[in-house]
């Protein structure tokens, strides 16, 4: 294996690999700083802020020759015998006037940007800067100014990197910002009447490295070091991006692209950072409640008649109404993980062995959208379809979905439904809904109220993405484990915990002892055994191999 | 000094000296009817790289040289860019050979590129250059009208189209790479290399950037030959194998403190002084010259001991300069503050480093404010330590910018600092008698705008 030598260390690193130097100093543990360059865009070399020194050890010899002057590690390719010196005097040096260089017109004013403490040129300061401000120069600006409808610009923090310039041109195609004047005088900026209003629009601010771009939605909300970070999976559509939640104290603050070369590399569409404001609405279904006894559920479309019940009578009683019923109709939401799913169904067979399981409703619109960068948005707006599909194929119901269902309640095939859904969006028209009003026991388990809800015999709240755990599979048959991020709202039963009682297992919900048993007894879920990567598996995995 | 008959220059004063019929008279465009009868490619690239000619644009590379960087049996196209951006201050010579004799450029244009088998070459012409731009176009459509340019030229095969292409004032185009990218439709921003231009230029392909003048000495040798090129200029330094020697006529620009400013052919290696005096004659109004600018204001400044220095490719380094650059010899007499002539030349870099890089752009920026603050009577000796460095840092250390513009801009502040220092700091001293000696930085900044 070709073998490059950072700061004296020998690494190996893959023949096939194209790694710069930054990349190969990082598999040496070492970081190279840098601003411009992302390996997500084009390479610029301009910040300067990565140079080094690098050299040639010659194969026969040894005998090692260095490149006399400093090269942007950025652009410089390693290959077998590369050597690296990332902390010589005169890279350090170099970082030092970079580094003052960059802060002569910023306006330092640290305590009131959102960026501070996950800002690089904070960072790099401390780690490479000097200590006295030389460039004590001129009174300083701190202007800003909207470059679109989510992202303001902070013109002045700046430091000309070009990241999200790049970005737009060669990642979303649309080609918002530019960069205008010259020298020190430049500036980034939108033409007027052209903003930056694009579906991936929110990506430049995570790229920007210092305080320049701000995402409005966040701005001003949250000081990043209370921030905690679970790494999480966005339940927007079915390419199930893998994202960090970001919480304080059970509250979502922001969504964070997570880096995932399988799935989204390191982007996210707009509607999926911004697709966490549901968790925290006021409207959400909040308790579990059952219609009292007696009181028709048919013309009664008010919460008339609907008392509260207890999560630990809810389990017993859920089951006794139901198996009271007989022939269940249950629908397994695109929105459950597949441990969730597969105790759903096993709870329906339990009750009825004969229980009648199709896929619940798919949010849909529009269709698949992908980007000049090769990013995608699905048009379906559901995570884990693939999943539910399988673990309904484990039940024998693999080809039933939400239409067959309702046909199937309509027909009088069933006495009893158990509705499952979780959208953040209404999904169920009144007259979709009437097809369960003559039922003995409807279920509904849902995020908010619907048509259908004001039918159910139960009403069950719903967990929304960031409070669940499990696994979901995306579009393209990969499995992505995740954990909670956050505790559901006061009264509210993640699905996952009222089914694992259900089930009468004892202790706390487990999800990945669910995953385990789900690998270790089918086929198609096999390869689930063991720990997940962070970046998921794909579920062919062995039918490739 | 022997008296040295302009050649570059020969169609100056000449009436009608621009037309197609003058420059044939003078014996134009028959070296390339002969080339293209009865020579190949290769041969014209033997001659250039045997006559020595380096490039006339600033950095003196080997024009045969670069030439032969191309990827060899390359299916093509291949670029030819033609720069005459000229835009280092003081410099005017292209401009005076595409007024004055436009067909002698083209068909070094011609011969160039089918030395190097580009069927396009661009000529990317500076904005204020009116006149250049009419009287090029004139002739490129003489030169369509008598068969020089177009499809299958005089029979052999070889098509070639000019295209002039006017730029729109900024200096960075002048850089190579800088130039294609604003060919290409977009900022002008240097871009990093490799890959070169030979290898990777104009639209992705392998491109030669040659200069206006380097142009009009690659017709003259196929008109006059190696021998008579090689016959002008300074030898190779035999002590040093680094030096290819400084071969051939060149073009001075002759401007500043002068009785008779004007761009002057002369053989290369003629001392500062010489030129001064003999072409110029004379600082103006009798005085003395304080300093010189040697190749424009990128390659530094020169003392008034420093004048014997002979202007070859190799000579204004030996005295701390950056080199010949575009040959551009401004003088300052010695009335004049060196205090403004830094400032002024930290006000132009600043006004046109592109911004890429940060050295660069910050650092020009700051020497520009640091200067402005030592004329406006706030200056303090500690700022000179600041300029000093700025000066021996930016762009200086090679690798630490994506082009030059970093380093020419730094030369100017490095050379007068150093070389006159005691004016700057008398000027201080006398300008801000109760703060020149504070070291302390400024505490607090204030802040005039915030969002």
């Amino acid at each position: 294996m070709p073998v490059v030598i950072v700061d004296g260390q020998e690494i190996e690193f893959g023949a096939e690999e194209q790694l710069n130097c930054i990349q190969a100093a990082r598999l040496a543990g070492k970081e190279i700083p840098h601003y411009c360059w992302h390996p997500g865009l084009s390479v610029v070399a301009s910040c300067r802020m990565c140079l080094i020194e690098t050299g040639q050890r010659d194969a026969k010899t040894g005998a090692v020759t260095m490149v006399p002057k400093l090269v942007p590690g950025c652009q410089t390719p390693v290959k077998d015998g590369t050597v690296i010196v990332t902390e010589s005097d005169k890279v350090t040096e170099s970082r030092a006037r970079v580094e003052e260089a960059l802060l002569i017109d910023h306006p330092i004013d640290c305590p009131i940007c959102d960026k501070a403490g996950e800002c690089l040129l904070q960072d790099y300061h401390f780690e490479h800067g000097q200590a006295e401000r030389r460039a004590d120069l001129h009174p300083f600006h701190s202007r800003k100014r909207d470059v679109g409808p989510t992202v303001s610009l902070f013109v002045d923090r700046c430091i000309m990197c070009t990241r999200c310039v790049r970005f737009t041109r060669e990642v979303s195609g649309t080609s918002e910002l530019m960069v205008t004047s010259r020298g020190a005088k430049e500036e980034i900026d939108v033409f007027p009447g052209f903003p930056l209003d694009n579906k991936l629009a929110g990506n430049v601010v995570d790229l920007c490295p210092v305080g320049a771009l701000g995402d409005k939605d966040f701005l001003y909300q949250q000081r990043v070091w209370f921030l905690k970070r679970e790494p999480n999976v966005c339940g927007g559509c079915a390419a199930g991006c893998s994202i960090s939640t970001e919480h304080n104290q059970d509250t979502v603050y922001r969504l964070k692209p997570r880096e995932n070369m399988h799935v989204n590399k390191w982007w996210i569409c707009d509607e999926g950072r911004y697709g966490w404001h549901h968790l925290h609405d006021s409207a959400r279904v909040l308790e579990a409640g059952r219609k009292a006894a007696g009181s028709s559920h048919r013309g009664n479309a008010t919460h008339g008649g609907v008392e509260p019940v207890e999560w630990a009578d809810v389990v017993a009683q859920l089951r006794s109404d139901l198996a009271a019923a007989g022939r269940l109709a249950v629908a397994v939401s695109p929105q459950l993980t597949i441990e969730e799913a597969w105790m759903l169904c096993s709870v329906a067979r339990s009750l009825d062995p004969e229980a009648y399981l199709a896929l619940g409703f798919v949010p849909t619109t529009g269709e698949d959208e992908t980007f000049p960068g090769g990013f995608t948005i699905r048009g379906e707006k559901c995570p884990n379809r693939r999943g539910v599909e399988q673990v309904l194929g484990l039940f024998n119901a693999a080809n039933t979905g939400w239409d067959d269902l309702v046909a199937h309640v309509a027909g009088g095939g069933a006495r009893a439904a158990w509705i499952t859904a979780g959208h953040a969006q209404p999904w169920i028209e009144t007259a979709t809904a009437a097809a369960f009003a003559n039922l003995e026991q409807l279920v509904v388990q849902d995020l908010f109220h619907s048509p259908l809800m004001e039918l159910a015999t139960w009403r069950l709240p719903a967990a929304g993405f960031a409070e669940r755990a499990g696994t979901w599979v995306n579009v393209a048959h990969r499995a992505q484990c995740f954990r909670q991020a956050i505790r559901p709202p006061a009264g509210v039963w993640p699905e996952g915990r009222l089914y694992w009682n259900m089930l009468g297992r004892r202790g706390l919900y487990d999800p990945t002892a669910i995953r385990h048993e789900l690998a270790a007894s089918s086929a198609a879920f096999a390869a689930l055994a063991g720990d997940i990567p962070a970046t998921g598996i794909d579920l062919r995995i062995h039918q490739l191999a | 000094m022997p008296a040295f008959k302009p050649v570059l220059l020969e169609a100056v004063g000449v009436p009608n000296g621009h037309l197609l019929a003058s420059y044939k008279s003078r014996g134009g465009y028959a070296p390339l009817e002969r080339v293209l009868a009865e020579k190949q490619p290769v041969d014209v690239v033997d001659m250039v790289k045997a006559s020595g000619l380096r490039g006339r644009g600033g950095a003196g590379f080997s024009t045969g040289l670069k030439w032969t960087f191309l990827p060899k049996d390359h299916p093509g196209p291949i670029y030819l860019c033609v720069n005459a951006d000229e835009s280092e201050p003081g410099t005017f010579n292209n401009r005076i050979l595409m007024e004055d004799d436009p067909h002698q450029v083209i068909e070094g244009i011609i011969l160039s590129s089918f030395a190097t088998r580009a069927c396009t070459a661009y000529i990317y012409l500076r904005y204020e250059y009116p006149r250049s731009w009419h009287r090029l176009q004139a002739a490129i459509d003489e030169a369509y009208a008598a068969g020089y340019l177009g499809k299958n030229i005089r029979g052999t095969g070889f098509s070639l189209d000019i295209y002039l292409h006017r730029g729109a004032a900024a200096y960075i185009c002048g850089e190579e790479t800088g130039l294609i990218e604003s060919l290409e439709g977009k900022r002008a921003w240097p871009r990093i290399k490799p890959p070169f231009p030979a290898i990777e230029g104009l639209f992705r392909k392998p491109t030669v950037v040659n200069n206006i003048e380097t142009m009009a000495c690659v017709a003259q040798i196929a008109r006059r030959g190696v021998e008579w090129f090689k016959s002008i200029g300074v030898p190779a330094d035999p002590n040093n194998p680094r030096d290819p020697g400084s071969y051939g006529p060149k073009l001075y620009c002759l401007s500043g403190h002068v009785e008779k400013p004007g761009c002057y052919e002369a053989p290369l290696g003629i001392t500062a002084r010489q030129l001064i005096d003999e072409f110029g004659g004379g600082v103006w109004k009798g005085r003395k010259a304080k300093a010189v600018i040697p190749g424009g204001i990128s390659m530094g400044l020169m003392t008034e001991s420093e004048l014997d220095t002979p202007l070859d490719f190799a000579g204004p380094g030996k005295v701390g300069c950056l080199g010949l650059g575009t040959a551009a010899v401004v003088v300052i007499d010695d009335q004049t503050s060196i205090v403004d002539v830094l400032h002024n030349s930290c006000r132009f870099f600043a006004h046109e480093s592109c911004g890429q890089c940060t050295p660069c752009r910050e650092g020009t920026s700051w020497s520009l404010r640091m200067l402005e603050r030592i004329k406006a009577g706030k200056g303090r000796l500690k700022d000179l330590d600041l300029l000093a460095e700025i000066g021996s840092t930016m762009g200086m250390m090679p690798g630490s910018t994506i082009c030059g513009l970093a380093d020419g801009a730094a030369w100017p502040i490095k050379n007068a600092i150093n070389k006159f220092r005691s004016e700057f700091e008398d000027h201080i001293k006398r300008t801000n008698p109760t703060g020149w000696m504070v070291t302390e930085p400024v505490p607090a900044l204030q802040i005039v705008e915030a969002h």
